[in-house]
């Protein structure tokens, strides 16, 4: 068993890393303070193919395995973690399902531009009344010929407004199932622009601030037949599974939040002096840090198996549900740790620790609550 | 290469547009130091077109002889006709030491010359003296005398080596601007001046000149400049940095600052000091309102002098400046300026 | 075209150089990069790729370990990378280097050959103009804006007050300024291409119409006396006093050290 990096992935992340200090973390404390969406950011990261990582080059991506996407994500996520949701929702969550399930001309006419970054993708699932639970779902598509016809509502979409490719779930019917009568859930891939699909309010977050979190409203939107994605009812298979390829994203974005809180008290806790001493002189900083590293690098590999798994096995479900409920509790933790040691400067904004323990709320949340992965951890346990 | 034939201590004599650099009087300075030491003599090297003229003034500071190689196709710098002209004067004449000084030219023509006649070269030295190598006395390894002992700082100044060309001449220095002295002119000295054309047959090495843009007078280039004043953040604005443009004034220096600036976008990058930006070492560096990451000192801790005015007492700038002054830089600059201003008036 | 970019592996500065204890650098702590400076070369020679068509070929000198920089290069967009390795060129001088460097490159066909001005470890720049030297071409050093014409290149050639425009006939060699360009990132697929790709690697034996006596510690006509590694200035003054009293202060030191 060899936990080393490969040179290539070492590279890669060096890549990453000196794009994220030189590019990113300057705008870090401005696109958390404004709440704007780092576009130019995101044409820079377009441009490097960090828009399609683990996509295969004939489709316009960068044909690397998803353990370098992963550390994409996490690179981005140690100086901004609004930048690091970003990528992952566009890749995990737009360009994995259209890749897993589109036909060849859904991959060339979505897939290339969005591999290539020239689009940026969404995905919506969520509902007001239904969170991964899917079967809650409201929204309905309606076939009219050779159009979908789509009604109802999404919400909490991440880069809700900015992207220009969705891939949408809505119910299609019903089926009976164990004798009981259950919605039939499909997927479809929608653009931006298309009549009847406009967006709601702008959701004022508590973190990731300059992530771009819409409502998304379809009214009568006529969409063609063949933008079905995958097969007709098969669309709660494909959002589970995506949402597995998701948390791994997450998982990456909330190890990443959790390393730049450590990295950045390590340097804070060599230099703030308190009662005569460096507060790193002192035991009790010590500990926190040797238990904060430990953990950092626990999340760390949890995460990283769990991308390998992505590269090698069909289902990936457990790796990715403990990755992600790890990784963002430690997250959590950490920041909120990071923060104490900081005394009081941690408590304000000019201090970058500040941001991150609000940005790492959101990895226990978003993609399946801490929650929900303790329930898929616990039922492969007891199947 | 018999090293016993190599005599007498050589400068280039830089000269641009028939005018005499600065440099070359520094190292007639130097030059007239090593041949004390070695018993010997100080012989200018100048090159370019129609420049004879200014044989005088090198006598004036310091050269005995003045080697005067004077052809149309020397008229503005260009590697190949002046390398040859220096490379064909070293073969000719066979001195011991040739300096040159560390400028643009000289980065460029040193080290084509040096290959040429296949002798070592050691850039922008900052001390030059005559001594034993190797240092101490090793068994088994014969001890030379009245050799050209090279120091320079390598690493961005955070290493120092000294070097030594022990078999081979003539020993080759490129030499830093600005750090050796030159002499009191003697007024009406006099050299020996000698007029040596090797012959110039252009080939494909002699590049076309199309143009010569020459730069206006504010873009001094600030590792050039003797004295900066370089201000940070603390700042505050880019209309404040008028209290440093003042200050910069007074004392004929130039106006540099810190990474945070350029990333405000209150100075252009060809400003900054720093790691990613320009590693400078002028005779006076004002650090105002700098707080002084390790990046922006690694960029201007070879300065000889380092004056600090920052109201952070912790700042660690204060780490690596010689006069450190804990204050409101908007209440001392100004008044700083005046004083100085007064100062130099009454010194007139 | 066929152009050549020498780049070489260099200790890193930017990330703040490490001193251990006693004053002295922590040469350990310190990771590698590519020289700023040809990193601007290479910069400046995948734009005129970009713009012309060009075959890019990246040669170090150096450690094994210096194949990493001829990766990132491929990464970046070079085309062929060469390692000029063996234990007898250790210990080299520029002059020792440059005669290597062109040993190797007398290999390969070349119109454009392009280096950085100088390393950030040696901070010499003289490799470039002594490569030129040996293999007989023309050089222009400091230089900026790049332009092919015809058989011909037309350069902006920086001095202190003025830059020269100035054409010269191909091969030439050109040495580059860290301020030509922004060189661009790696891509993360580029990286994974540059590592399946074959390194061509060289030793001695492999350079040409080079003589062992110029190779090397043995080969280098300079020769180190003494090598130490600078202690760092440590702190000066630190004065707290009213506007006034600063001002005189500082006039009174000013005066000292002669500088009024």
């Amino acid at each position: 068993m060899d936990f080393t990096l490969s040179k290539e992935h070492e590279m890669a992340r060096a890549l990453f890393k000196e794009f994220a200090e030189k590019e990113v973390k300057p705008l870090a404390q401005e696109v958390d303070e404004t709440e704007v969406f780092p576009r130019e950011t995101v044409e820079k990261m377009a441009k490097l193919g960090f828009l399609g990582i683990p996509v295969p080059k004939e489709y316009g991506g960068q044909g690397c395995d998803p353990l370098t996407y992963a550390m994409c994500v996490e690179e981005l996520s140690k100086v901004c973690g609004t930048t690091g949701v970003i990528v992952s929702a566009h890749t995990s969550l737009c360009c994995d399902p259209i890749m897993t399930y589109g036909t060849e001309e859904q991959k060339q006419k979505y897939l290339v531009p969005l591999a290539k970054g020239e689009k940026l993708g969404a995905f919506g699932l969520t509902e007001p009344g239904a969170g991964t639970d899917a079967q809650g779902q409201q929204t309905k598509a309606v076939l009219d010929g050779e159009e979908w016809v789509l009604n109802g509502s999404k919400c909490f979409i991440t880069n809700g407004k900015e992207a220009d490719v969705y891939v949408i779930f809505a119910i299609t019917g019903t089926v009976e199932k164990r004798g009981r009568l259950q919605k039939e859930i499909s997927a479809f891939i929608v653009e931006k622009g298309t009549p009847g699909f406009t967006f709601g309010t702008k959701e004022k977050k508590m973190g990731i601030r300059g992530s771009s979190t819409y409502e998304l409203i379809f009214t009568d939107c006529r969409i063609p037949k063949e933008n079905l994605l995958g097969q007709q009812g098969k669309g709660f298979n494909i959002a589970m599974h995506t949402l597995d390829g998701g948390r791994i994203g997450i998982a990456s974005q909330a190890l990443g939040l959790a390393e730049g809180a450590l990295e950045t008290t390590i340097e804070y806790v060599k230099e703030r002096k308190q009662f005569g001493r460096a507060i790193g002189a002192f035991q009790n900083t010590q500990f926190q840090l040797a238990d904060m590293a430990t953990k950092v690098e626990a999340a760390q590999l949890l995460v990283y198996k769990a991308a390998m798994a992505k590269a090698t096995q069909k289902v990936y479900s457990v790796e990715a549900a403990k990755a992600k409920l790890y990784a963002a509790e430690v997250a959590m933790e950490v920041t909120t740790k990071a923060v104490q040691l900081h005394g009081g400067y941690g408590y304000i904004r000019e201090y970058d620790v500040e941001r991150m323990m609000r940005d790492a709320k959101i990895t226990e949340i978003y993609e399946g609550t801490s929650e929900v992965q303790r329930m898929v951890i616990s039922g492969a346990l007891l199947k | 290469m018999n090293l016993e034939e190599y005599k007498g201590v050589y400068v280039f004599a830089q000269q641009v547009d028939n005018e005499i650099s600065s440099i070359a009087f520094e190292l007639l300075g130097k030059a007239k130091d090593l041949a004390k030491d070695l018993g010997t003599d100080v012989t200018a090297v100048l090159i370019g077109s129609g420049i004879k003229d200014l044989a005088d003034q090198l006598a004036e500071y310091g050269a005995d002889k003045v080697i005067v190689v004077d052809d149309p196709e020397l008229k503005d710098y260009r590697t190949e006709p002046y390398a040859h002209a220096l490379a064909s004067v070293i073969n000719q004449y066979k001195p011991e030491i040739m300096l040159v000084g560390a400028t643009a030219i000289g980065r460029d023509l040193g080290p084509r010359v040096s290959a040429r006649v296949a002798t070592g070269l050691t850039a922008d030295c900052t001390v030059l003296e005559i001594g034993d190598f190797p240092l101490q006395a090793v068994p088994g390894q014969e001890q030379l005398h009245n050799q050209l002992l090279m120091t320079r700082p390598a690493f961005g100044g955070n290493t120092i080596a000294t070097i030594a060309c022990p078999y081979n001449r003539p020993q080759m220095a490129t030499v830093r601007a600005g750090v050796m002295q030159k002499i009191t002119p003697i007024k009406g000295a006099k050299a020996v001046v000698e007029e040596y054309n090797p012959g110039f047959t252009p080939d494909n090495k002699y590049v076309e000149i199309l143009d010569i843009v020459k730069a206006v007078s504010n873009t001094v280039d600030i590792m050039d400049a003797k004295i900066l004043v370089s201000g940070g953040r603390g700042v505050g604005s880019p209309e404040n940095f008028k209290i440093l443009e003042d200050l910069a004034e007074v004392l004929g220096g130039t106006v540099s600052c810190s990474r945070a600036v350029v990333d405000s976008g209150w100075k252009p990058k060809d400003l900054q000091v720093g790691q990613t930006g320009k590693t400078v070492r002028p005779n006076v560096y004002f650090a105002i309102g700098i707080s002084g990451a390790i990046q922006h000192v690694a960029g201007m801790e070879e300065s000889d002098i380092i004056v600090a005015i920052n109201k952070d007492a912790d700042a660690p700038i204060f780490d690596v400046a010689d006069y450190g002054v804990v204050g409101d830089l908007n209440k001392i600059v100004p008044k700083l300026t005046e004083a100085l201003k007064a100062e130099i008036e009454a010194a007139k | 075209m066929k152009i050549v970019v020498c780049i070489k592996q260099v200790p890193d500065t930017k990330g703040g150089v490490k001193f251990n204890p006693d004053g002295t650098l922590d040469r350990g702590a310190m990771l590698t990069i590519m020289n700023p400076d040809d990193k601007a070369g290479l910069e400046a020679a995948l734009r005129l790729k970009d713009q012309y068509g060009a075959e890019v070929t990246v040669v170090t000198m150096g450690l094994p370990k210096a194949e990493e920089v001829l990766r990132e290069a491929m990464a970046m967009g070079a085309d062929k990378g060469v390692l000029v390795t063996d234990r007898v060129l250790g210990g080299a001088d520029t002059w020792a280097t440059s005669t290597t460097l062109a040993g190797a490159i007398r290999n390969l066909e070349y119109d454009l050959i392009i280096t950085g001005r100088q390393a950030i470890d040696g901070d010499t720049a003289q490799v470039g103009p002594q490569i030129s030297e040996h293999l007989d071409i023309p050089v222009i050093s400091y230089a900026q804006n790049i332009k092919i014409e015809g058989d011909s290149v037309v350069v902006e050639r920086q001095y202190e007050d003025r830059y020269h425009v100035v054409k010269a006939k191909m091969p030439c060699l050109i040495t580059a300024l860290s301020e030509l360009n922004e060189p661009r990132y790696m891509t993360p697929g580029g990286i994974f291409d540059a590592y399946k790709q074959e390194i061509t690697v060289w030793g001695r034996a492999d350079l040409k119409d080079v003589d062992d006596a110029n190779l090397g510690l043995k080969g280098s006509p300079t020769k180190i006396a003494k090598a130490s590694d600078k202690v760092r200035k440590g702190a000066g003054e630190k004065v707290t006093l009213d506007p006034d009293e600063s001002v005189s202060y500082i006039v009174d030191k000013l005066k000292v050290k002669h500088v009024i």
